[in-house]
């Protein structure tokens, strides 16, 4: 395994759309320890996107199970080939990113969503996700398509925002 | 030699003062740090860090036919430190309530008690004339915990401010 070298914003590379993981076979089983390893000798992170280290397939690493408080989750997850089925509902809430260093920003996302993806051997599930876990899969998921959360930053202090009324 | 500087300048607010403030420090070969712009009360207000070689005052000096001309008043402070001095927060601290004098005062130094770091706080004022009301965010650092401070300011909401207090994670991902 190996930590492998994290692309920093402004690279065009974070840019690049990636493209959907067809073998599921040992090479590939063996950058996803290699991502995960990446993942965990960053500075805590909880997710890490595949061309956050410039291999632009669609795998991303979750894992929200060591939160400071605890949040719903579905602990480690290798999502391939995410597609989020369904929204609902919107929050805010601060983050920053690997690729992103020394800056974070309040986001809106959706607050919860039901997700689909295939696992490291190919396996497809379905997840119901909420809250935090919610947002970091779409904070990843925004990477495969080439975005950053720089995108997306509404405020960097508040979070004051009319809310919607739902009549 | 460059230094920073934390560069204060107040006046009536009207359109272009950003502009032409920053047109005159560029000029000037200013490199610009870390800013924030408010209006208070109606007021044009900004806080930037600026690196440049002259002294306190030679910016003064440099910035003095600008101000004259906006009617802006300067302030300059050398400083210590420069970029990529951040510090996360941990804990958001939402207050409203009717204003009265000394909320600000009650809730700080509950959580200076308590040794919170504030990070940034902002404050505003609503409502109508005649029934005013006061609503502020705080956001910093709870060395002894989120739920501590959940608990020392839960006193105010029977004094009338309604507090809310959250946790804040910040996603790394």
């Amino acid at each position: 395994m190996a930590v492998l070298e994290i692309l920093l914003w402004p690279d065009e590379r974070l840019r690049r759309p990636s493209l959907a993981v067809e073998a599921f076979d040992a090479e590939f089983q063996a950058f996803v320890a290699d991502l995960e390893e990446t993942r965990r000798a960053g500075p805590a992170a909880v997710g890490i996107a595949a061309p956050q280290v410039g291999r632009h397939q669609q795998v991303v690493i979750v894992d929200c199970s060591q939160t400071r408080r605890p949040v719903p989750n579905h602990g480690w997850l290798v999502l391939v080939n995410p597609q989020i089925l369904s929204w609902e509902g919107h929050a805010m809430g601060r983050e920053g990113c690997l690729s992103v260093p020394d800056y974070t920003g309040n986001v809106l996302r959706a607050e919860r969503i039901t997700l689909r993806a295939h696992d490291p051997d190919g396996q497809m599930h379905e997840y119901d996700m909420e809250g935090f876990e919610a947002r970091a899969v779409q904070h990843e998921l925004d990477h495969l398509d080439g975005r950053v959360f720089l995108d997306r930053v509404v405020s960097r202090h508040t979070d004051v925002f009319r809310r919607k009324q739902y009549t | 030699m460059k230094n920073w500087y934390m560069l204060t300048v107040v006046g009536a607010d009207r359109a272009g003062i950003v502009a032409r403030l920053t047109r005159e420090l560029f000029d000037a070969g200013a490199y610009l740090g870390e800013a924030s712009m408010l209006r208070l009360g109606g007021n044009f207000t900004i806080m930037l860090m600026v690196c440049g070689t002259w002294s306190a005052d030679g910016l003064r000096e440099r910035l003095s036919a600008v101000a004259g001309e906006w009617g802006l008043r300067v302030h300059v402070d050398a400083i210590e430190g420069g970029l990529h001095q951040h510090v996360l927060p941990d804990v958001r601290v939402h207050v409203h309530g009717a204003d009265r004098v000394g909320i600000v005062a009650e809730v700080t130094e509950v959580l200076a008690r308590l040794d919170v770091n504030i990070l940034s706080l902002d404050s505003d004022v609503g409502g109508v004339h005649a029934a005013p009301f006061y609503v502020m965010q705080i956001e910093g650092v709870a060395t002894a915990g989120v739920g501590a401070v959940e608990a020392a300011l839960e006193p105010l909401r029977a004094r009338g401010i309604d507090v809310r207090v959250e946790t804040i994670e910040t996603l790394v991902g």
